[in-house]
């Protein structure tokens, strides 16, 4: 098992590598520089400013040092925030996306198991199509529609909640909820379709045969089996809740990092496009090696010791 | 095998979300914000304003910041020799008078003594003199100090580009409160320079102490304006300027706290406003219709004029006169102004925008005095463009236009596209929409037939755009010419620079020949649509430098 871990944990290790290589170099492909008044600058002038923030050595020679500064855990300069540590912003902006994406997660999954759930339980009733119909809508209706509207009505209309900015708890209500419709309808089409299958399952007949209760039969051998894909999809799921959406950032005035990621893209801040890149990289490989632990724990039936080819 | 290729799903992951966050920001129409009376109070009388900022603040470093947020909150939180009073005249600041030698060379500004910095240390020439030094040391790394002060003060670009010594810049304290500088060349308008961003004073020791943090937060920035940044950092999405008590005019000053939040969205903002939340909100042009008989609707004209640059090196049909000629008269604006942009936008028949200068001696409206020179005119136009054909000896030309990609944007210029299309038989326009990044990037590399491009002024003098188009000029970009063009702005920058009625001669008459050479095609000067208070008063909008200047503001009641 340890062995396992140490050689997943040096596979997570190249597979950053990877990635901050090839990011860096494609994002070097981006038209324009990090210079905030280029058109307002002589040829010289631009030379001067690029010489100072070393962005006149060789892209290779860039890139060495780069990677050198990253082994030491320093993401650099941002361009665009004057003297502000590449780290200070990541650190800044993750909180709020990562509240959001969490209880987004939360709620969402929770909903949409029971949603799923009651669908498999009275399939092909009204109940089914109902929450079918739930599922089908939450994963068309692009999440910046379903912001706009709850923003319209539970703010401008009912003047429930504050139509927008960030601080107390009644402000997450409203993205949380507009983050959180995708992930129920994943959730609950996940479920209704395992627990269909599974509720057809021989196990389950001889359960009903030695006389176990109904809920025993869902909540115990149904349920239990039916999550094992659902854990699977939720990891990168959570990851992409938690960095944060751009579009709902915007509609909510939320200060998260997807908003700030797609500006700094906008005008090349090369160190916070890499911190922000390696860090979601960083999430995910290490979301995926958790959930591969995971299923042992959850599923006996998969074995990880010795088993790995 | 699931393992083995972990690393290459979740750098698909990685891709798909990079690619995914790209195309995201589509325009929301689902939310109509419900006209309701916003009757919120004001905060029992007190001086306490709720405004929205459109975005963080990149620098609040005076040598470094180069857009409008950070000399917004510059301006507010500091002060220069002069600051722009209601009418974009400079009034006192930190200098209280200033003699200009005879030849205009050399300006001495004599500095009051009462002005402090927040720590109480006095504010003095040698503030100036570093400020200034570190804008074009190189080492600074600073864009808007060699681009505001190269070919302006004596020695800036040699010192920039480490050709001089530092203290070979031509700004020197003769003693604490007497401030000489030395110029390159006369420049009539130096005074309202000074009110800039760039040209503000720095204190020294309080700079170094804090070295690379200066200008990050609160902490470490240093006032000596008429407001101080609290509750800041570098990455902060809420802050509030203060009243700062040690402010030498704080006497002046009413407001107590101006309070800041992010808000990028215009349909949030506007929905913020009538929530009561924020005292001001800006409007997007599909959000004028809407809200243009509010009660609180109101539209601030800006100085930025937008125009078609018309690229001479790459396609021969834009080499002849007559085809630009036809081109600039060939597209109606005020449909454009009226439909599209729809924010109090108007029609610019020239470069110089509306409103900005006046005419030395008669105060006419440098504007109006030179007229309209390149109105809408369908009918001449074709003539022109006939002509023009005749000359190519071709009946049908095809050209690029190279444009913005954003919504508003696309529409504009699809629209353009189209009215020269009609109004010029046998021309064939292709669309070219891109990011603003790599629009610069073509524009340098002058790779582009037709281009959609604006400009704001960065001083009070048609310098600032009439410059834009000498031979060779690193914005002119487009191959422009004009031999006598070039003489004109030359004799106003150096010979009449101490003539002021002689230099706006020659800038109108420069104007002229731009435009009888239809070098570029004008479209429209910009303006800006948006929900006031009532309560708001005395906040005053400037033509360049910072936006709002809310010194003499205050807050009324909210009707």
């Amino acid at each position: 098992m340890t062995r396992y871990i140490l050689r997943r944990l040096w596979y997570m290790f190249i597979t950053l590598f990877i990635i901050a290589t090839v990011s860096f170099f494609l994002m070097k492909m981006l038209p324009g520089s990090p210079l905030n008044a280029e058109d307002k600058l002589s040829e010289s002038q631009k030379q001067i400013v690029l010489e100072k923030y070393g962005l006149n050595d060789p892209v290779p020679v860039q890139y060495a040092k780069y990677m050198g500064g990253l082994v030491k855990g320093d993401l650099g300069i941002s361009f665009a925030f004057d003297n502000t540590p590449v780290t200070d912003i990541l650190v800044d902006r993750i909180g709020p996306s990562a509240l959001l994406g969490f209880q987004a997660l939360v709620v969402g999954t929770l909903l949409g198991i029971l949603l799923g759930l009651t669908a498999s339980i009275f399939r092909n009733g009204p109940l089914d199509y109902t929450s079918t119909t739930i599922a089908v809508l939450g994963t068309s209706i692009p999440s910046f529609v379903f912001a706009g509207l709850l923003q319209y009505v539970f703010a401008v209309k009912l003047g429930l909640l504050p139509v927008a900015l960030w601080g107390e708890f009644k402000h997450t209500i409203l993205p949380t909820i507009a983050l959180a419709i995708h992930p129920m309808a994943t959730a609950a089409r996940f479920t209704r379709t395992e627990m269909v299958e599974v509720l057809h399952s021989n196990y389950i007949t001889t359960a009903r045969a030695k006389g176990v209760t109904e809920s025993g039969i869902i909540w115990k051998h149904g349920l239990r089996n039916a999550l094992i894909p659902l854990v699977t999809v939720i990891g990168p799921m959570a990851v992409s809740l938690m960095t944060g959406s751009m579009v709902i950032e915007q509609i909510f005035a939320i200060p998260g990092i997807g908003e700030q990621f797609v500006t700094s893209v906008m005008v090349n801040d090369y160190p916070t496009i890499m911190g922000t890149t390696l860090m979601f990289a960083f999430l995910f490989v290490a979301i995926i090696l958790v959930i591969d632990l995971l299923y042992g724990l959850i599923d006996p039936r998969i074995r990880l010791a010795g088993g790995s080819k | 095998m699931k393992r083995k290729f972990a690393w290459l799903l979740s750098l698909g992951l990685v891709l798909s979300m990079f690619l995914a966050a790209c195309s995201g920001g589509g325009d929301d129409t689902s939310d109509k914000p419900a006209d309701e009376g916003s009757d919120q109070a004001a905060e029992g009388g007190e001086q306490v304003l709720n405004l929205i900022n459109g975005d963080t603040i990149p620098s609040m470093d005076p040598s470094l910041a180069t857009d409008e947020y950070g000399f917004q909150f510059l301006g507010a939180t500091m002060e220069g020799l002069y600051r722009l009073d209601e009418n974009a005249q400079p009034v006192e600041g930190i200098a209280v008078d200033h003699k200009v030698s005879e030849d205009g060379l050399t300006w001495t500004f004599e500095l009051r003594e009462d002005a402090k910095w927040e720590n109480g240390d006095p504010v003095t020439a040698n503030d100036f003199v570093y400020a200034w030094q570190r804008a074009v040391n190189p080492d600074t790394g600073s864009e808007y100090g060699p681009y505001m002060m190269g070919g302006v003060i004596k020695n800036a670009t040699a010192v920039n580009e480490g050709k001089a010594e530092l203290d070979e810049l031509g700004v020197k304290a003769e003693d604490d409160y007497t401030l000489v500088v030395e110029l390159e060349h006369p420049t009539p308008y130096f005074h309202s320079l000074t009110t800039f961003g760039t040209f503000l004073p720095l204190n020294q020791k309080f700079v170094e102490e804090q070295g690379d943090k200066f200008a990050t937060s609160t902490e470490t920035l240093l006032s000596n304006g008429p407001f101080k940044l609290d509750n800041w950092t570098s990455t902060s999405n809420e802050w509030d300027l203060v009243k700062n008590d040690t402010y030498w005019d704080a006497d002046t000053v009413k407001v107590e706290k101006l309070h800041h939040q992010v808000v990028k969205d215009p349909k949030t903002a506007v929905a913020l406003y009538e929530e009561g939340t924020v005292d001001r909100a800006g409007l997007s042009s599909d959000l004028v219709d809407q809200y243009s008989t509010h009660e609180d609707y109101a539209v601030t004209p800006e100085t930025s004029v937008f125009y078609l640059k018309l690229n001479q090196t790459r396609n021969e049909a834009l080499a002849n006169v007559n085809i630009r000629k036809a081109i600039s008269l060939a597209f109606d604006k005020q449909a454009l102004v009226d439909e599209i942009l729809n924010n109090g936008s108007i029609v610019a028949n020239g470069l110089v925008p509306k409103d900005f200068v006046t005419i030395p001696g008669t105060e006419d409206d440098f504007r109006d005095v030179s007229g309209d020179l390149a109105a809408y005119n369908a009918e001449e136009a074709k003539k022109f463009w006939e002509k023009g054909l005749e000359e190519l000896g071709t009946d049908s030309v095809e050209l690029e236009f190279l444009g913005g990609d954003t919504e508003t944007s696309k529409v504009m210029n699809e629209y353009l596209a189209n009215q020269l299309q009609t109004n010029l038989p046998g021309l064939k326009v292709t669309l070219k929409q891109v990011p603003f990044e790599q629009r610069l990037d073509l524009d340098t590399n002058m790779d582009y037939d037709m281009q959609f491009a604006g400009w704001g002024p960065d001083y009070l003098d048609p310098y600032t755009f009439l410059s834009l188009w000498i031979t060779d000029g690193g914005n002119n970009k487009m191959g422009y010419s004009n031999a006598k063009y070039d003489e004109l702005l030359n004799e106003a920058a150096t010979t009449l620079a101490q003539d002021n009625e002689a230099r706006y001669q020659n800038f109108l008459e420069a104007e002229k020949i731009l435009f009888e050479d239809a070098a570029i095609a004008p479209v429209y000067q910009s303006a800006m649509a948006q929900l006031v208070s009532p309560k708001i008063q005395g906040v005053y909008v400037n033509p360049f430098g910072a936006t709002y200047e809310y010194k003499w503001a205050s807050v009324g009641s909210a009707e």
